[in-house]
């Protein structure tokens, strides 16, 4: 079962797509995702899919051709980085509130000033509030078997919210793993085809796509969209239960590693909850029980199963790759923090990390200082310092 | 699923309304009553009109309809906006322009 390659995380997004085999694909190049509507578009040239590729003058036009592809009734896709994500920003926002399931590689880098083209997840993380579904990947396995899950969740009926797959640019997209790839037709056959309720090219039942909303109006379509992101939880995992029959590799909400008895705790998204993990099982050697959460879900955030994981803790440290500057605590702290308050979870201290901007290298002994200082955190009780940068040169 | 003018209905609960605002129908700009907008409103003088028809293409909002026999009828004051083009085309004085109360 299964097929063995050796592929890099943007080349595995592109395979995926070619597999699934998209109606349109309208992509702009920036690094370090040009290469996957570049192999994308080889696969085009060659005949091996039947996808108009539609080569567009700005991430800003991808995006709206994708809007345009999708509403007409075509399954669409695009690939991304930084500030091509920043560029398509306000037409994020029109593909989720008109409801259009696109699919979207979001190859993690740093957004500017300064120019940066390294991984950090300041792209995605300031989308946040777009209303995509934002899932994100340890490594190119992940990255390949989000896209492949990304069709079955944003176009069930139930959700019909554009989805982001997103891995770490360069570290993810250009590292080459060994990864196992699901034959072709039993993708299609998992993946399905796209059959949307309401599509401009349907002459039985013709539609208008994009229209004014006054007051009246505009706030029951938002609370409409709420609840597809609340619905899209229940839907997530549903199809994470047939992706592990079809391969049997499971995918949840995020994951746990080695938190049954441990009582410290390090949040990480992406390819450095690969060194965390790393690390914490040198750390187990020495006989320190420390443990690792990986968000894999982080739109919509999944409240209740965080808080409950991370109840049983005595100190977490939240390590953000991105800062939100506002003066307090990155993205991901400000979510998890919330999701336990708002659970009622008040045991764990919970401090901050923010890491790597602009791919600035995050080490095992990195790690190593945060465990440490969380291990001390549990024993005294004593925070000094709830936001914290790591790895800059003071 | 709400269709036609229901989907306008200023009470129409978020479970009702069409997700991302798609509109099944097609020419539903009729149910917008876009006459409530009115400041002015043309009176049509039955008796002095001559049916001559110079009325009927100028108004921008198609509110002087035709009944089957070719023949204008009483102004569609659902549509109507009182731009008074109508008013001023007339040769025979057969509409009156008063103030919409």
């Amino acid at each position: 079962m299964g097929i063995r390659e050796r592929l890099s995380g943007n080349e595995a997004t592109a395979y995926a797509m070619k597999q699934i085999n998209p109606d349109v694909v309208a992509a702009f190049p920036i690094t370090p995702s040009t290469e996957v509507p570049q192999y994308f578009s080889t696969y085009v040239a060659n005949g091996e899919v039947d996808t108009e590729f539609v080569a567009v003058e700005s991430e800003h036009s991808a995006m709206s051709a994708c809007i345009g592809a999708a509403a007409a009734g075509a399954r669409a896709m695009t690939a991304t980085s930084a500030n091509g994500l920043a560029l398509m920003w306000e037409l994020l926002y029109i593909a989720s509130g008109s409801r259009l399931p696109i699919v979207m590689a979001c190859i993690n880098r740093a957004l500017s000033a300064p120019i940066n083209i390294h991984n950090d997840h300041s792209d995605s993380m300031g989308a946040r509030d777009a209303g995509w579904i934002q899932l994100y990947s340890e490594n190119c396995q992940e990255a390949y078997d989000n896209m492949l899950m990304a069709h079955r969740i944003g176009e069930h009926p139930d959700v019909m919210l554009p989805v982001m797959v997103c891995q770490d640019g360069f570290i993810t997209s250009h590292a080459i793993e060994n990864i196992e790839l699901v034959e072709t037709e039993k993708v299609r056959a998992f993946v399905g085809e796209y059959k949307p309720q309401y599509y401009l090219l349907n002459k039985q039942n013709p539609v208008s796509m994009g229209p004014l909303d006054h007051f009246t109006h505009y706030f029951e379509h938002k609370r409409q969209q709420a609840e597809a992101m609340k619905n899209a939880k229940r839907v997530i995992l549903e199809v994470a239960e047939e992706f592990y029959k079809l391969t049997g590799r499971r995918y949840g909400l995020f994951e746990e590693y080695k938190t049954e008895d441990a009582d410290v705790c390090i949040v990480v998204l992406n390819s450095t909850a690969g060194t965390a993990k790393y690390v914490a099982d040198k750390m187990r050697q020495e006989g320190k029980k420390v443990a690792v959460i990986k968000p894999r879900v982080f739109r919509p955030f999944p409240v209740d199963e965080i808080a409950q994981a991370l109840s049983k803790f005595k100190a977490i440290a939240v390590m953000d790759k991105a800062d939100s500057f506002n003066a307090a605590g990155g993205p991901l702290f400000t979510e998890v923090t919330s999701a336990m308050y708002a659970k009622g979870v008040f045991g764990p201290k919970v401090i901050n990390y923010i890491y790597g901007l602009g791919g600035r290298d995050v080490r095992a002994d990195d790690i190593e200082f945060i465990f440490n200082k969380l291990i001390n955190i549990a024993e005294t009780g004593k925070v000094d310092s709830v936001y914290n940068y790591i790895g800059v040169r003071e | 699923m709400k269709r036609g003018k229901e989907l306008f209905a200023s009470d129409i609960t978020w479970k009702e309304i069409t997700p991302g605002g798609v509109i099944p129908d097609a020419g539903n700009a009729e149910h917008f009553h876009t006459g409530d907008w009115r400041s002015m409103k043309p009176i049509w003088l039955k008796e002095k009109c001559k049916q001559c028809l110079l009325c009927y293409p100028v108004c921008p909002d198609t509110s002087i309809l035709i009944d089957k026999d070719g023949k204008r009828v009483d102004f569609d004051y659902n549509h109507c906006k009182g731009c008074g083009i109508c008013v001023k085309v007339c040769p025979f004085k057969a509409i009156d322009f008063v103030e919409e109360v």
